[in-house]
């Protein structure tokens, strides 16, 4: 293990995660959700395109197999494995007003560290820390967060999706900046603030073989994995096979 | 799903523009007025973004217009909410019954994943909305600034097991979506290009953009 850590709920934090390390997120308690943003940090326009990594793949969940796309046809990362078997992202982030109506309004003098970070506002501070600001922001992942849709369309938010202990691997194709965020997920219904912990681990993956799962899950994904493969034999800087 | 006819009359309209397919179409609607786009010849797709004219970079959010009404289709009575969460205009007219907004716009980039690598040189919506933007400097906008769209008058059915599926369009020749402006807006239509999928049925056609002054009360 190359790092561990465990971050409180309604916190944010980011990093740069090399191609061929492994990202495993756990959700200690139950019931948490981890908003998560992705950009390539050698050169940020190129980022997290939710609607191409689900039409790319048919689905409308994210769970093992699936690879999250970039706008560029390339993969940030695999999920190379999954306990809770849904995860949300299309359902986006809260936002100061909505924090304020659903749970209050609270002053950081009375509760200090405990106050009620929204995701909006935590991946807009944890994104200027590269220079990204809010025309960067885009629809980003809520892991252990399931909204199942019925056939008129319409959003359930299911409380029970993830149990203690349910965790997911990110295996990254690609250097790749992270920007996540603990804040609850936007249509958590709970009566308060929920503050669930999550536990990261971070280490290194098994390479990617021919008949890696995620790779041969689709053909798109095969694709996929062909255009990562391009741009890290060609570009610059750290992203190249030689480093 | 929900159907409305508008009572407006292409005659009365103030402004009528046929936007050829493969093209783009990018102009600002004020507060209150009325924005029609018709399917011309029926199955084409109008991959649509809209900006705050006052300050451009509070654009369309997909998630946030999905979420604050419920359910992940568009109609009559879908509000379209900002990236800072408030209205920019209202769907108030739809004879289709339902627009998709999960499945983004066409790339050449995702083009490849999805059907072939040597696709990469068909021409797709964000190669149109970014020339729109090059040839539109004074919007101030870019690459950062197109995102998750609108997909007037196409079908892509979520299923109660996580599926997305691409589904025949429900809409026809001469079908068409009205959204009146809540602020003074920018719109940047993306006629859909593709050739590899049934969204267009593999035939781009034309549409037809009309705008009508705030109702006289």
């Amino acid at each position: 293990m190359i790092y561990e850590t465990s971050i409180e709920g309604g916190k944010h934090w980011s990093l740069v995660v090399r191609a061929g390390m492994r990202l495993r997120l756990i959700d200690e308690l139950g019931g948490a959700n981890v908003g998560m943003l992705f950009y390539n940090p050698q050169n940020t326009l190129e980022r997290y395109n939710a609607p191409d990594t689900l039409k790319c793949q048919h689905t409308f969940k994210l769970t093992r197999g699936h690879c999250l796309y970039s706008d560029m046809g390339r993969i940030f990362c695999s999920i190379v494995a999954d306990t809770v078997g849904w995860h949300d992202t299309v359902c986006g982030n809260s936002n100061r007003e909505l924090v304020a109506r659903r749970w209050g309004e609270q002053s950081y003098q009375e509760v200090r560290n405990d106050w009620t970070q929204n995701g909006h506002d935590a991946f807009l501070v944890e994104g200027g820390k590269y220079g990204l600001g809010r025309r960067d922001l885009a629809a980003n992942v809520n892991w252990f967060s399931k909204v199942a849709i019925t056939d008129d369309g319409s959003m359930h938010f299911d409380a029970e999706n993830c149990k203690p202990g349910g965790s997911v691997d990110l295996r990254f194709e690609m250097d790749t900046l992270v920007l996540l965020h603990t804040c609850p997920h936007p249509l958590n219904p709970a009566r308060d603030y929920p503050r669930r912990p999550v536990g990261v681990q971070i280490d290194q993956a098994a390479p990617v073989r021919d008949d890696d799962f995620c790779r041969n899950f689709r053909p798109e994904n095969g694709r996929g994995f062909e255009n990562t493969k391009l741009y890290r034999a060609c570009a610059c800087g750290p992203t190249g096979v030689s480093s | 799903m929900t159907r409305k006819r508008s009572e407006r009359l292409p005659s009365e309209a103030v402004y009528r523009e046929i936007v050829p397919a493969g093209k783009y179409w990018i102009q600002v609607v004020r507060e209150d007025q009325v924005l029609r786009i018709v399917d011309v010849e029926g199955n084409q797709a109008a991959d649509t973004l809209f900006f705050n004219a006052a300050d451009p970079y509070e654009r369309y959010s997909a998630v946030d217009t999905v979420r604050e009404q419920g359910n992940v289709y568009l109609s009559h009575g879908s509000k379209l909410m900002s990236t800072h969460c408030r209205v920019l205009a209202e769907i108030v007219a739809d004879t289709v019954g339902r627009h998709d907004t999960l499945g983004g716009a066409c790339a050449t980039e995702s083009n490849t994943v999805r059907y072939a690598l040597e696709k990469r040189t068909m021409h797709a919506c964000r190669d149109s909305w970014l020339l729109a933007v090059a040839e539109h400097e004074r919007f101030g906008l870019t690459k950062r600034d197109l995102t998750h769209n609108i997909n007037f008058f196409m079908n892509v059915p979520v299923t109660p097991d996580g599926g997305l599926t691409f589904a025949d369009g429900l809409s026809g020749p001469g079908q068409y979506v009205e959204m009146r402006a809540a602020m003074d807006i920018i719109v940047l239509i993306s006629n859909c290009p593709q050739l590899n999928n049934p969204c267009n049925a593999y035939n781009p056609t034309p549409l037809e953009v009309l705008i009508w002054d705030a109702d006289v009360s």
